[in-house]
């Protein structure tokens, strides 16, 4: 659909996609390919955010780099597009130096798992208090294709031109096994499920770390002879199995085979920031104000 | 503005370079810091993870010089003032992120114990060979501020005058110790909290809805400043942007960004000259030091005009930018300038660059280990002045 038919239709029916607000006008149209599933991703963060009912100016994105690092850059949020795979330790600076913000970090799996797989770790074992949204289109999409360490065992990338070889990685089990707090995963299929992970997601204190799989038409469906976007979708949708509380072990991927979508993990820990204050105030007593709300100040 | 009293620990000590280096961060407002232990720096962020707790303010020992590069950046635009702490390796390890620092203006302060490598190299002793890194090691055109202290005052000193520049210039302000200073142990002075001058951040008084983000009209061409979480909505990233702070992926764009960033530090380069002289009115050989080889050639400066000979001393204490427009005075009073440090020949190309051949530039370069003996500077003056 061309961009002017989507106009006449907010003109025709004085209708403005719900999603405009939350978007900077200004900088549309977009980068994503036709079929990606990222702008299905953030119309489903939009809706979260609605339904959050949180104070826009309080919650701030952080973005690494690639076509989902893309994303900070699109919402009208106080948003930071990073460097490639630190927009987890950039977020845990801005969560610490401004406790009262919600801080969201929304990237993709090569961003987060590979080049930023440290701090992936890290910040889940600190059970830092942000909420990680990782895109996963199973390859690097911004540089052309090439093996992340998502891609399942077998289909094409430009780095693995004879099939991927490689052990990819069970994002879900890895940050529970890391201390997350919040664990889900849905496909660009399930978009009211996204949608309420990433509601939950907002509101939990906490690691929640949130994978979306989504499908890369341009290069991983095309190189692999998948079909369009709508054929991954309906891939999603035929193959995906709800079970919420699956133990993470059982949830690993193969390629183009069954996939276990739903809330994994859901506990309390205290968050590194509450650890912090509560283990000063027991071992320093008065002469320890506790740090946190707006600004670190009170 | 004065300082925060909360911060300042006033009063006369007995302490070593990277104790002093961290009081003076902390008399600087400093609240925030996230560092990765490395030898010889490491002192600085144990006393920052023992003192802020009862400041008010967070320590966090990150993964690696990577996260904790870029976490002081997320804390900055949460509205602090940040500093991290490194030695050679773990700076090669966050140069990608002085660049994002370049790039978004955002204030921030760099301290580098410096120890001989490349590589590991010498953990435990001294050298300044880091001095062309800072200036040119993240990929790109930028420009940066490297301070250096001779002595743990110094440290407290200039600390904070590192982070008021940061704040002034929103760009990355190198503060270059060695382990010698790191190390060393003297009297510092800290004086009360209405007797340290503070600048604050550049904060705007627009209304959301009026401000741009990177937008300018200032003499300095430093743009003002707001934190996130106050409504401004703003986005900031390391690609090229407009004055919105949005993307802009054609050669204008680029060329207006590239020539601010350069400018607002070369276009204040003359307020950006911080030196020491000592002599140079009437010297016939002048030397050129900075740091702690900065003690070491005063002695041999005095041994040698004990003998007679005409010479004088500068001492930078801003390194970059480089006093071109002095060391170019100098040049054509002086018949030639001798400039030991404790590298094989660092800021001596800067020097050459700007004599330009006018007079003899003799760099006496040290690997590092161990300071230069007195005697070896000694000589190469005597040499020079014959």
């Amino acid at each position: 659909m061309s961009e002017g038919a989507v106009l006449d239709l907010e003109q025709e029916f004085g209708l403005e996609n719900p999603v405009m607000p939350y978007l900077r006008q200004d900088r549309l149209p977009h980068i994503w390919c036709p079929g990606c599933g990222i702008g299905t991703t953030v119309n489903c963060f939009a809706r979260a955010l609605t339904e959050s009912g949180m104070d826009l100016d309080q919650i701030a994105i952080v973005s690494g780099i690639g076509c989902t690092g893309r994303v900070a850059g699109y919402l009208n949020l106080d948003s930071f597009h990073t460097t490639h795979g630190r927009a987890i330790p950039f977020a845990t600076g801005l969560k610490l130096a401004n406790p009262a913000l919600k801080v969201v970090v929304y990237s993709g799996d090569g961003d987060l798992s590979a080049i930023g797989g440290n701090h992936l770790v890290h910040a889940a074992r600190r059970n830092m208090d942000l909420m990680v949204v990782c895109v996963n289109n199973f390859t690097y999409g911004m540089t052309g294709g090439q093996v992340a360490p998502t891609t399942p065992l077998g289909p094409t990338q430009t780095t693995m031109p004879f099939g991927n070889f490689e052990n990819p990685f069970n994002l879900p089990f890895l940050a529970d096994a890391c201390g997350a707090v919040y664990v889900a995963r849905w496909t660009v299929f399930h978009v009211r499920q996204l949608a309420k992970a990433m509601k939950e997601g907002l509101q939990k204190k906490g690691f929640a770390f949130i994978e979306a799989l989504s499908p890369c038409p341009t290069l991983y469906s095309r190189r692999n002879r998948l079909g369009d976007g709508v054929a991954q979708v309906k891939y999603y949708k035929e193959r995906s199995t709800v079970k919420n509380g699956a133990d993470t072990k059982e949830v690993g991927l193969s390629y183009q085979g069954d996939i276990v979508v739903g809330k994994f993990v859901d506990r309390e820990r205290p968050t590194w920031l509450d650890a912090m204050n509560d283990h000063f105030t027991k071992v320093l007593g008065d002469t320890y104000t506790p740090y946190g709300g707006a600004h670190g100040q009170d | 503005m004065h300082a925060d009293p909360k911060g300042v620990l006033a009063g006369i000590h007995f302490m070593d370079g990277d104790h002093a280096a961290c009081e003076g961060a902390l008399a600087a407002g400093c609240r925030f810091v996230a560092g990765y232990p490395i030898t010889p720096s490491t002192e600085i962020v144990e006393r920052f993870a023992s003192r802020i707790p009862k400041i008010g303010g967070v320590f966090i020992q990150l993964e690696d010089e990577i996260a904790s590069s870029i976490a002081i950046q997320g804390a900055v635009w949460g509205g602090k003032k940040v500093m991290s702490v490194t030695s050679g390796p773990g700076l090669s390890l966050m140069m990608e992120h002085i660049g994002y620092a370049a790039m978004t203006e955002t204030p921030s302060v760099w301290v580098d114990v410096q120890r001989g490598g490349p590589s590991t190299g010498l953990p435990t002793l001294p050298a300044q060979q880091d001095m062309m890194q800072v200036k040119w090691g993240s990929h790109g055109d930028y420009e940066i501020i490297a301070l250096s202290p001779n002595s743990p005052q110094e440290c407290f000193d200039l600390m904070i005058a590192a982070f008021n520049l940061a704040e002034q210039y929103r760009c990355p302000v190198f503060f270059m110790m060695d382990e010698v200073v790191g190390h060393m142990t003297e009297r510092v002075a800290i004086p009360p909290a209405d007797q340290i001058e503070i600048v604050e951040r550049k904060w705007t008084t627009k209304k959301p809805g009026e401000f741009t983000l990177y937008a300018t009209t200032a003499t300095d061409l430093v743009p003002e400043m707001i934190k996130a979480g106050d409504g401004y909505r703003v986005h900031v990233t390391g690609l090229t942007h407009d004055e919105k702070g949005y993307p802009a992926m054609n050669p204008a764009a680029q060329d207006s960004l590239l020539r601010r960033l350069r400018n607002k530090i070369r276009a204040n380069a003359e307020k950006l000259v911080d030196v020491r002289l000592d002599g140079i009115e009437d010297a016939e050989v002048v030397v050129l030091s900075y740091g702690i080889t900065s003690r070491v050639a005063s002695a041999a400066v005095d041994a040698a005009r004990a003998k007679g000979v005409k010479v004088g001393h500068l001492r930078l204490v801003i390194c970059w930018p480089f006093p071109e427009t002095l060391v170019k005075a100098i040049a054509r009073r002086a018949k030639a300038l001798v400039f030991p440090e404790l590298n094989l020949g660092q800021m001596v190309l800067e020097a050459e660059r700007v004599v330009a051949g006018k007079i003899p530039v003799i760099g006496v370069p040290h690997a590092g280990g161990t300071v230069h003996e007195p005697e070896v500077i000694l000589h190469k003056i005597l040499e020079v002045a014959r």
